[in-house]
């Protein structure tokens, strides 16, 4: 369990996150991750239990205090043009983007 | 005195008693504004010059116009004898990771800068419900990615009202900076591994991060969904005991909003400390990070912290507590490490929203087909710090990666919150009703001193993080001022939904050390 970020993996991780990077920001960031994955190396070293289980929230959520389940009804927001508002591009309550590229299944 | 620096408490006191107006105290916030803070964070800030370099420049978009309408309306009420409100008259600032309707909401990035929240976030509708001024919208850290608010997009960055050539700490940078400075009394932080407390512990003010699901997170644009925590940032503890009041409780649009009843938290405020125990543990006076060959060493915490510290203790064993020395919190070290994982996890998820198409920035080049769309935006929107979240959590959670670092961190998380647990049972070993530790590992670092290295940054927050991954809340508040002028905050932490009572224990030590000399002193933008 050592081994680092190589240029082709982080290729791919950036190809995935649907980012495009200068060689310069690159270098940075290939770095950075690579130094942050020897910080989280540290808890390679950490016996643990077969049986611990994970914690996702910190505080338990139990029964009494979880919010009680509301009806799944719609509710209309009032302003709905102060949304389509912040749209890049909108026409006649429609968002508008670049051609979508399809690919056909065989 | 000016009023812009009396306490909240003080302010509504006054405006009840008609002696003065809501106007006024907004009027005296505003020219503490136009005095020091200088210029307000921008996109296209161009040089930053010498004049730059002494002002606080807290804000990211001045919202006067509205404060102004609200004291207009809260001094209308006094006038027709009408309640205005448990928080009437008193200004406060609002992180601008926020929404808030009508206002822009910019997270500190170039990818919303030009975002108009549509609705309010819950915490500042019920200040604003309660006849709060809202001031202005402050800067952060992008996306909140940081603990010295250097890496927001809108510069000149906040500087420290202390001495302006060090960072205010982050992510809450501006607001610390606008409640240290006078240019707001309270302010809306959020905290995810400490975002909240080392800031406050860095300019010197009273920072509370509640206990995770006590303050709803409808609204806050996203960071760690599993950690963040809005809550009070103000200058004393009464003030923040008054703001977590109105904004802490359940909330019908934040399933994670927690139905517990919200407990009177200046009923018990003047109670003191007697019979309390308050535990020290040796694993907050040191420090475990990896140097330059990512060999891990130990440090202890500077000197004058541990004191403050046990002098803090000292002064609370007199007031009749009791201090518990030597309670083990083994896993504080790891909390980093966990915190590396999970919160990138997070992150990345709660990132990929932003693409060029229902809101925010979209590229303005040429493109093919959408696909290129998005990646020139997220390229050009983006900087390096959400940059490093997105791809650290896409490849820790990946199938093949997942069980070794994400289901891991996810473990460790449960054995840092069993150290809590245990020091907090109230049949166990210890009973602790808090622990007392320092907030940071060091004063406020220089600009440009951490900046850049993501690792040393995030070794920041290691006194605070623990707190995030189990739950718990923790209050900074000032606890001296260190040989290099600059402040010291100690924190206390406690059990599940324990605000009250960590709130009681602050109020005491701050009453018990209210004529000490360090009390005295004032931020340096304040002496001029």
């Amino acid at each position: 369990m050592s081994e680092f970020i190589d240029r082709s993996t982080f290729d791919h991780l950036v190809h995935l996150a649907a980012l495009e990077l200068s060689p310069e920001q690159a270098e940075y960031l290939l770095r950075e991750l690579n130094n942050q994955l020897k910080a989280i190396r540290e808890l390679e070293a950490i016996p643990l239990d077969a049986d611990l289980p994970v914690t996702l929230h910190g505080v338990p959520y139990t029964s009494s205090i979880s919010p009680t389940l509301r009806s799944d009804d719609w509710q209309p927001f009032d302003r709905p043009q102060d949304i389509l508002a912040q749209a890049p591009q909108a026409e006649d309550g429609y968002l508008i983007v670049p051609d979508i590229p399809h690919t056909t299944l065989e | 005195m000016e009023l812009c620096d009396l306490p909240a408490y003080e302010l509504m006191r006054l405006l009840r008693q008609r002696k003065i107006s809501a106007t006024e105290i907004l009027a005296s916030c505003l020219a503490r504004i136009e005095t020091i803070d200088g210029r307000p964070g921008s996109l296209e800030p161009g040089e930053i010059n010498e004049e730059d370099q002494q002002t606080v420049h807290a804000f990211i978009t001045l919202t006067d116009d509205r404060a102004r309408a609200q004291a207009m309306a809260v001094d209308k009420k006094l006038a027709a004898g009408e309640d205005p409100g448990r928080l009437a008259g008193v200004p406060f600032t609002v992180k601008d990771i926020f929404c808030v309707q009508g206002t822009r909401t910019t997270a500190a990035s170039r990818i919303l800068a030009n975002f108009v929240a549509p609705y309010t976030a819950t915490p500042v509708a019920r200040m604003e419900a309660e006849g709060a001024l809202m001031v202005g919208k402050v800067n952060l850290d992008e996306f909140t990615y940081g603990s010295s608010n250097e890496s927001s997009a809108f510069q000149p960055c906040p500087r420290n009202p202390w001495n302006p050539q060090r960072v205010p700490g982050g992510s809450s940078g501006g607001s610390v900076a606008s409640v240290a400075a006078g240019e707001a009394v309270l302010s809306l932080g959020t905290d995810t591994a400490g975002s909240i407390r080392q800031p406050a512990a860095f300019c010197g003010v009273v920072g509370l991060k509640p206990t995770y699901g006590r303050v709803s997170r409808y609204g806050l644009i996203a960071f760690g969904s599993s950690l963040d925590c809005p809550g009070p940032i103000a200058r004393n503890v009464t003030d923040a005991a008054m703001m977590l009041q109105v904004i802490a409780g359940p909330d019908a649009h934040d399933s994670t909003a927690a139905n517990v009843p919200v407990e009177d938290y200046l009923a018990q405020l003047e109670a003191g400390v007697k019979g309390l125990r308050i535990g020290l543990s040796p694993d907050y006076f040191k420090i475990t990070y990896p140097d330059e060959r990512g060999e891990y060493v130990q440090q202890a915490v500077p000197q004058e912290f541990e004191a403050a510290v046990r002098h803090a203790a000292d002064l609370l064993a007199k007031m009749g507590a009791e201090i518990i020395e030597d309670v083990p919190m083994p896993n504080t070290r790891y909390g980093i490490p966990a915190y590396f994982v999970i919160s990138r996890v997070e992150a990345a998820s709660n990132l990929h929203r932003y693409d060029g198409v229902k809101y925010g920035y979209r590229t303005m080049e040429p493109v093919r087909d959408l696909n290129e769309m998005y990646r020139k935006t997220r390229a050009e929107g983006f900087g390096p710090q959400p940059k490093l979240r997105i791809l650290m959590g896409m490849y820790v959670s990946a199938a093949q990666y997942s069980e070794q670092y994400y289901q891991r961190a996810l473990r460790v998380r449960t054995l840092i919150r069993r150290d809590f647990d245990q020091a907090f049972d109230p049949n166990g070993k210890y009973r602790l009703h808090a622990l007392l530790t320092p907030t940071t590992p060091t004063t406020a670092f220089p600009l440009g001193a951490v900046y850049g290295d993501s690792v040393l940054m995030q070794y920041a927050d290691q006194l605070t993080v623990p707190a995030n991954h189990a739950g718990v809340p923790g209050i900074s508040v000032p606890g001296g001022i260190a040989t290099d002028g600059l402040p010291i905050g100690i924190q206390f932490l406690a059990a599940d939904y324990q605000e009250a009572l960590l709130l009681r224990i602050a109020r005491a030590y701050e009453q018990a050390t209210e004529a000490e000399s360090w009390r005295q002193l004032k931020p340096m933008v304040l002496q001029r």
